[in-house]
């Protein structure tokens, strides 16, 4: 089980002058799934941006702990996964060059073996060495998730994370969203009822609008 | 080491693509003949070459050199860059990417230059290397924050001229006064106080840069 938490205290988000949610406040910790559920235009992915330190709160603290100790801004990426669809991978390298770059910029290890794992899990495996450009949208999303987990995170955050999947990429999604579940921390934000199903806790945002 | 591998990654991304490459060559290209043609037969004087120099290279560098961050931008890939580094990674990355640009694109310049104008000769050459070196690095550093900037109001091409222009015009007059120094044959106890603004404008430029790309980055 990790030991990662992430709080948020009273936080506040405007755009202009729409509010998008006020007061919120939560507490994930260790591991387990939690939802974030909203009609179209509720501010899921707001939320999530803000959660993975990608825009700042208007006002309110979000504060991610590791081990007991605060992890500050310039060190949170390499804790986080992180699939959505606004999430877009280098056109012109191949699928294997695009994680081979990032395991590089990233400063870890790039673990072939494992890489190779997640290819096969996400059935990609012989269409690693075909360039991103190349890929359907179902086959970019599967490489997400390839993306989001090669570097082991202990937060992961999938907003829509079954987008453009079928039944079997479903399945394998649900299964892996489960299984890191019991031992990381998994938000998921998404409209349908089957990927909200998986999340014992669910912040719903209309709940949070004035 | 991480943003050796960011532009690692930018180089072998250009070297498919060829997107600043060769809209650079172009420029080069066409500015230099435009003013080849326009000056024909006629002597100019070495204040007029020493000054068209500069201005080859200040706007050589305005349509090669935003396209560090334009390019990321375009193609929706700044939110994958924020996942994988930090800050000052991406930043350094980006600089390293556009220093080799700038020193690459300025020496074919220089050669072009000095083949193709007769009126163009060094006297004090070492002094025309530290110009060349202090220059380019402002340039390339000004560059990336403005590209930056830019990048992110979302305007693209068109902001960055009217941007630039008054960042680097400190930068760009120290510079001609420098060449025109280098070309007289000036000794270098007489260009000193050039040559401390030059060096001052590069310091000041790379730590304000550092201060303010955190904040031009995330939104
Ligand atoms: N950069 C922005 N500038 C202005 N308004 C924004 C910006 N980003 C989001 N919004 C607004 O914030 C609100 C929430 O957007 P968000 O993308 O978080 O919704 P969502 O819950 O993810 O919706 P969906 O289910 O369609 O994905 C929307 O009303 C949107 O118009
Ligand atoms: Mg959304």
């Amino acid at each position: 089980m990790s030991n990662y938490s992430v709080r948020a205290d009273a936080l506040l988000k405007t755009f202009g002058r729409r509010l998008i949610f006020n007061n919120l406040s939560f507490e994930f910790k260790k591991n387990g799934i939690f939802g974030i559920a909203g009609a179209n235009g509720s501010g899921k992915s707001t939320l999530i941006k803000i959660i993975a330190g990608l825009i700042s709160p208007t006002r309110g603290s979000i504060i991610h702990t590791n081990e007991g100790k605060v992890i500050d801004s310039e060190h949170l990426h390499n804790y986080i996964g992180f699939v959505s669809p606004y999430l877009i991978l280098y056109d012109e390298f191949t699928a294997w060059e695009n994680l081979s770059y990032f395991a590089k910029i990233r400063g870890v290890k790039f673990d072939e073996e494992r890489i190779k794992f997640l290819f096969y899990r996400f059935s990609l495996q012989t269409r690693k060495d075909d360039y991103v450009k190349a890929y359907s949208s179902g086959m970019k999303q599967r490489l997400k998730f390839i993306f989001a987990l090669m570097h082991k995170p202990v937060l992961l955050i999938f907003d829509e994370p079954t987008s453009n999947l079928d039944d079997e990429g479903k399945a394998v999604v649900y299964e892996m969203i489960k299984e890191e579940g019991g031992k990381n921390i998994v938000i998921v934000a998404s409209n349908e009822k089957t990927d909200i199903s998986l999340c014992p806790e669910i912040i719903v945002l209309e709940n949070y609008k004035e | 080491m991480k943003s050796y591998a960011l532009f690692q990654k930018d180089i072998n991304s250009e070297l498919r693509t060829r997107y600043a490459v060769n809209s650079l060559a172009m420029f080069v290209i066409v500015a230099i003949s435009v003013i080849l043609f326009s000056i024909g037969n006629e002597k100019i004087s070495e204040n007029l070459t020493g000054g068209l120099y500069w201005v080859v290279i200040f706007f050589s560098a305005m349509s090669g050199l935003a396209r560090a961050f334009v390019s990321e931008e375009e193609r929706g890939t700044t939110l994958t860059l924020q996942l994988i580094a930090s800050p000052s990674t991406v930043f350094t990355g980006k600089l390293i990417f556009n220093l080799i640009l700038v020193f690459a694109m300025n020496s074919v310049i220089t050669l072009l230059y000095a083949a193709l104008f007769d009126e163009f000769v060094i006297k004090n050459f070492l002094l025309f290397f530290i110009t060349f070196v202090v220059g380019n690095i402002g340039l390339a550093v000004s560059s990336t924050v403005i590209a930056a900037i830019i990048a992110k109001a979302g305007s693209k091409g068109t902001l960055y001229p009217v941007l630039s222009f008054p960042i680097l015009l400190p930068l760009i007059l120290t510079s001609v006064q420098l060449t025109l120094f280098a070309m007289d044959g000036t000794r270098f106890g007489e260009a000193i106080f050039e040559l401390a603004i030059i060096v001052c404008y590069d310091i000041i430029m790379i730590s304000a840069s550092y201060m303010l790309f955190d904040f031009i980055w995330k939104d």
